[in-house]
C-alpha cells in the first residue's frame, strides 16, 4: 500500500487526532466503545486516504458544496430573476457573463451555480429515502423467516423488474411539478437493489455465532436488528448511498430535462432543457448548453468516485480506483 | 446486479447431494438432473407469468392516477359542448365504474388488444409494432457494440490491473458513465450536425432517413442517421459491463488453478481466454441480460434527443397528452421486456454454470 501525496485541497482537518487511548481497563464501557469507534475510523480514514480517486471525488465534493452554500454570495440573490435580468438574449461568452446568457438575459454561470443546490438536495434526498427504505427491507427480510420475508422479497423484486426510469417517469407524471415529486419518485423507485444488498449482508450477518449469543441472553427481534445487524451492514449502506447518489442526480436532471421538475427552481436538467427549447442546439450555442452536462457529470463522478475508494477500503479485494 | 443471481447460487449449492458413487443404473443422475432442470424451468416461467399479471395491473392503476382529464386534453381548448364531451367520454369507456374499466381493460389485454390511442385514432398495438423496428434498430445495434466493447476493455483492464492503460480506460469509462446520455446526444448535435467552428455540420440532427432514397442508398442512408444516437448509446452504456467484467475478473485472478494452468507452461494469453475470462462471465451475463430487456424499453431519452421513431419517442409524446392507452400498453411492454430477458437468463443459467439448477 503505498502512500500517495495528497492533492493540496484535501482538508487535513478531517483525520481523526492519532490519539492512543492509554491503558483501557481504567475506562467505562462506554469509553471503551467510544475509543473503539474513533479507532476504526483512523485506520477507516489511513486506507481511504491512499485511494488517489477517492480523494478527488471528496476535494470535488467540498469544492461544489461550497459554491452550492455560497450561491447568494456569488451570484447575488436575484441571479434567478427572470424580470431583473442584466443582459440581453442568448449573448455569447463575455467579461460581464463568462458562460454567455441565457434567452431572458440572466447570466448562465450565475444559473449554474444556484443549480448546483437542486442537484446536491435532491441527489442527497432522494439516496436517503432510497437507502432508508432498502435498508429496512433488506435487514427485516434477513432477519425474519416465514412468509413475511417471502412477500417483502416478491415486492422488492416486482420493482426490480419494473424499468426504473419508465416508472420515475410515470409517478413524476401522476404527482404534482415539485421537487419532493422528484425525490419521492427517484427514491420509490430504486430501493430494490439496496435491499438485496443489506438483505445478503443480513443473512451472512445472523449466521454468526455473536447473533446466537445474544439470542440466548434474551435479546428480541428489534435489539438484534438495531444494536447488531444495523452497525455490521451500515458500512456497506455507507458505500451504496455514494453511488445512489450519483444516478440520483443523473436521474434529477433527466426528469428536469422532460419538464418533470419544479418549473420555478433553476436546476440544471432544466438549463438543458431551457436551452433545448430556445433553439441552442440548431443555433449551435455550445456555452450555453455544454456547461450544465459537465456540471452534471462531474458532480455525479465525484460521488461515485468517493463511492468507489470506500468500497474497495471495504473489499480490498476489488483493488479498484487507485 | 450479481446480487440477483446470488440467491439461485446459494439456493442450488445447499442441493446440490452427493454423486451416488458406483449406483447400479449409470443413467440415473442425468435423467435426475433433466427432471430438476425441468422443475427449476417450470417455477421461473411461472414466477414470470405472476410478475407479467403484477405489471399489467400496475399498468392500468398507476396511469388512471394522473389527474388531468384526458378528454379536455384531446378537445385542446376547442369550444365543446357538455354533451359532445359526454359521448366521447362514453366512446372511451371512461364513464364507467373503476373496476368495469379494470376488467375490460385486462380482458382485452389478454387477447392482445391496447385499445384506441387518444391523439393518433389508432389502434394501440399497431402504434406500437410500427415503432418497434426502429427502437430495435437503434439500440440493438448499440447492444451489441457496447457489450463487445465493455467486455474487451474490461478483460483488458483487469488483466493489466494498475497499469496505464487501465487507470486510463477505467476514468474515462467512470467518466463517460457519469454523463447524461440526452446532454452528449445533444451536444453531439451542435458539434458533428449543426457544425461548430471548423468542424462541419456531417451528420442529420435527427429522424431514421432522409425519405427520398431507396435500395442500398437507403440502407447507407439510415446507416448515416444512426451514427450519432449509436455513438452516443454506445459512450454512455459500455462503462457498466467493463467494470463488473473488470471487477469479476480481478476476483478470478488471484485463484489456484490460474497458478496451475500457468505453472503448466500455458501461454499467458491462454490462461486468460481459457481460463480466467469463462469463470468471470457470469455476473457480465446477467448485467447483458438486463441490458438486453432495456433494449426495447429503448433510450427514451436518446431517441427524443434525436427525434427517432421508435418506442421511447412514443412513450414521451404519449405521456404529454397524456395518451393513456398507449402509454398504459407502452409501460406494460417495457416491463415484460425485461421480465423475459431477466427469464430467459433463468433459464440459461444452468446451462453456463453446473452449480445452479440442479
Amino acid at each position: 500500500m503505498t502512500t500517495e501525496s495528497m492533492p493540496a485541497s484535501t482538508p487535513g482537518a478531517e483525520v481523526p487526532a492519532p490519539e492512543e487511548s492509554g491503558p483501557e481497563e481504567a475506562k467505562s464501557a462506554g469509553a471503551l466503545a467510544r475509543a473503539r469507534k474513533r479507532r476504526s475510523v483512523a485506520r477507516f480514514w489511513r486506507e481511504y486516504r491512499s485511494h488517489r480517486g477517492g480523494l478527488w471525488g471528496l476535494a470535488g465534493l467540498i469544492l461544489i458544496a461550497l459554491i452550492a452554500l455560497c450561491a447568494p454570495v456569488l451570484t447575488g440573490a436575484n441571479a434567478q430573476s427572470v424580470t431583473e435580468a442584466p443582459g440581453g438574449a442568448l449573448e455569447s461568452p463575455s467579461a460581464e457573463f463568462p458562460l454567455g446568457t441565457d434567452q431572458f438575459g440572466r447570466s448562465v454561470l450565475a444559473l449554474l451555480i444556484w443549480g448546483a443546490r437542486v442537484s446536491l438536495t435532491v441527489g442527497l434526498l432522494a439516496a436517503f429515502l432510497c437507502v432508508a427504505i432498502g435498508t429496512v427491507v433488506g435487514i427485516v427480510a434477513g432477519h425474519f423467516r416465514g412468509w413475511y420475508s417471502t412477500v417483502l422479497m416478491r415486492v422488492t423484486d416486482w420493482f426490480l423488474v419494473m424499468p426504473t426510469l419508465v416508472l420515475a417517469i410515470a409517478l413524476a407524471t401522476v404527482m404534482d411539478r415539485s421537487l419532493w415529486t422528484v425525490i419521492i419518485a427517484i427514491g420509490v423507485t430504486t430501493w430494490p437493489t439496496t435491499a438485496r444488498l443489506v438483505r445478503a449482508q443480513t443473512l451472512a450477518v445472523e449466521s454468526r455465532p455473536y447473533i446466537e449469543r445474544a439470542r440466548a441472553l434474551g435479546g428480541g427481534h428489534g435489539h438484534i436488528m438495531l444494536r447488531h445487524v444495523l452497525p455490521n451492514v451500515m458500512p456497506l449502506v455507507l458505500a451504496q448511498t455514494t453511488l445512489v447518489i450519483s444516478s440520483a442526480i443523473l436521474t434529477e436532471a433527466t426528469l428536469a430535462f422532460l419538464g418533470l421538475g419544479d418549473p420555478t427552481i433553476t436546476s440544471w436538467g432544466g438549463m438543458l432543457q431551457d436551452a433545448r427549447e430556445a433553439g441552442a442546439v440548431s443555433a449551435g450555442d455550445w456555452w450555453y448548453l455544454a456547461p450544465p452536462g459537465i456540471a452534471i457529470a462531474l458532480v455525479a463522478l465525484a460521488f461515485t468516485l468517493c463511492g468507489r475508494a470506500i468500497e474497495t477500503v471495504l473489499n480490498p479485494k476489488l483493488g479498484v480506483a487507485r | 446486479m450479481t446480487a440477483d443471481s446470488t440467491p439461485a447460487l446459494v439456493k442450488q449449492a445447499d442441493a446440490e447431494g452427493p454423486a451416488p458413487a458406483g449406483s447400479p443404473a449409470v443413467r440415473g443422475p442425468r435423467a435426475r438432473n433433466t427432471q430438476a432442470y425441468l422443475k427449476y424451468v417450470a417455477a421461473k416461467i411461472f414466477g414470470a407469468a405472476v410478475s407479467l399479471f403484477a405489471v399489467l395491473v400496475t399498468s392500468f392503476f398507476l396511469f388512471r392516477l394522473i389527474p388531468s382529464d384526458p378528454v379536455k386534453q384531446m378537445t385542446g381548448g376547442r369550444p365543446v359542448s357538455a354533451e359532445q364531451l359526454d359521448s366521447l367520454r362514453r366512446q372511451l369507456g371512461l364513464d364507467q365504474p373503476m373496476w368495469q374499466q379494470f376488467t375490460s381493460y385486462v380482458g382485452d389485454a389478454l387477447t392482445g388488444d391496447f385499445g384506441t390511442s387518444f391523439q393518433y385514432h389508432a389502434p394501440v398495438v399497431d402504434k406500437i409494432t410500427e415503432a418497434l423496428p426502429a427502437t430495435l434498430l437503434l439500440t440493438g445495434t448499440a447492444y451489441v457494440l457496447y457489450s463487445a466493447l465493455g467486455i474487451w476493455l474490461g478483460t483488458r483492464t483487469a488483466w493489466r490491473n494498475g497499469s496505464k492503460s487501465d487507470r486510463f480506460n477505467t476514468a474515462l469509462a467512470l467518466t463517460l458513465y457519469s454523463v447524461p446520455s440526452f446532454w452528449l446526444g445533444l451536444l453531439l448535435i451542435i458539434v458533428f450536425a449543426v457544425g461548430v467552428g471548423p468542424i462541419p455540420g456531417m451528420f442529420p440532427t435527427g429522424g431514421l432517413e432522409s425519405g427520398n432514397e431507396s435500395g442500398f442508398a437507403y440502407v447507407l442512408d439510415v446507416a448515416h442517421h444512426m451514427v450519432l444516437p449509436v455513438i452516443t448509446l454506445v459512450a454512455v452504456g459500455y462503462a457498466q459491463t467493463l467494470l463488473v467484467m473488470r471487477s469479476s475478473l480481478l476476483d478470478e485472478m488471484g485463484s489456484d488453478y490460474l497458478t496451475t494452468a500457468r505453472a503448466k507452461g500455458l501461454r499467458d494469453d491462454t490462461v486468460r481466454r481459457k481460463h480466467a475470462v469463462p469463470n468471470a462471465m457470469l455476473p457480465t451475463f446477467t448485467l447483458m441480460f438486463v441490458n438486453l430487456g432495456h433494449v426495447v424499453a429503448g433510450q427514451i431519452l436518446v431517441e427524443t434527443v434525436f427525434s427517432w421513431p421508435g418506442l421511447g419517442g412514443l412513450f414521451y409524446q404519449g405521456l404529454s397528452v397524456p395518451d393513456l392507452p398507449l402509454v398504459q400498453a407502452l409501460f406494460f411492454v417495457f416491463a415484460t421486456a425485461v421480465i423475459l430477458a431477466n427469464t430467459l437468463a433463468d433459464l440459461l443459467y444452468p446451462l453456463l454454470d453446473p452449480r445452479v439448477g440442479r
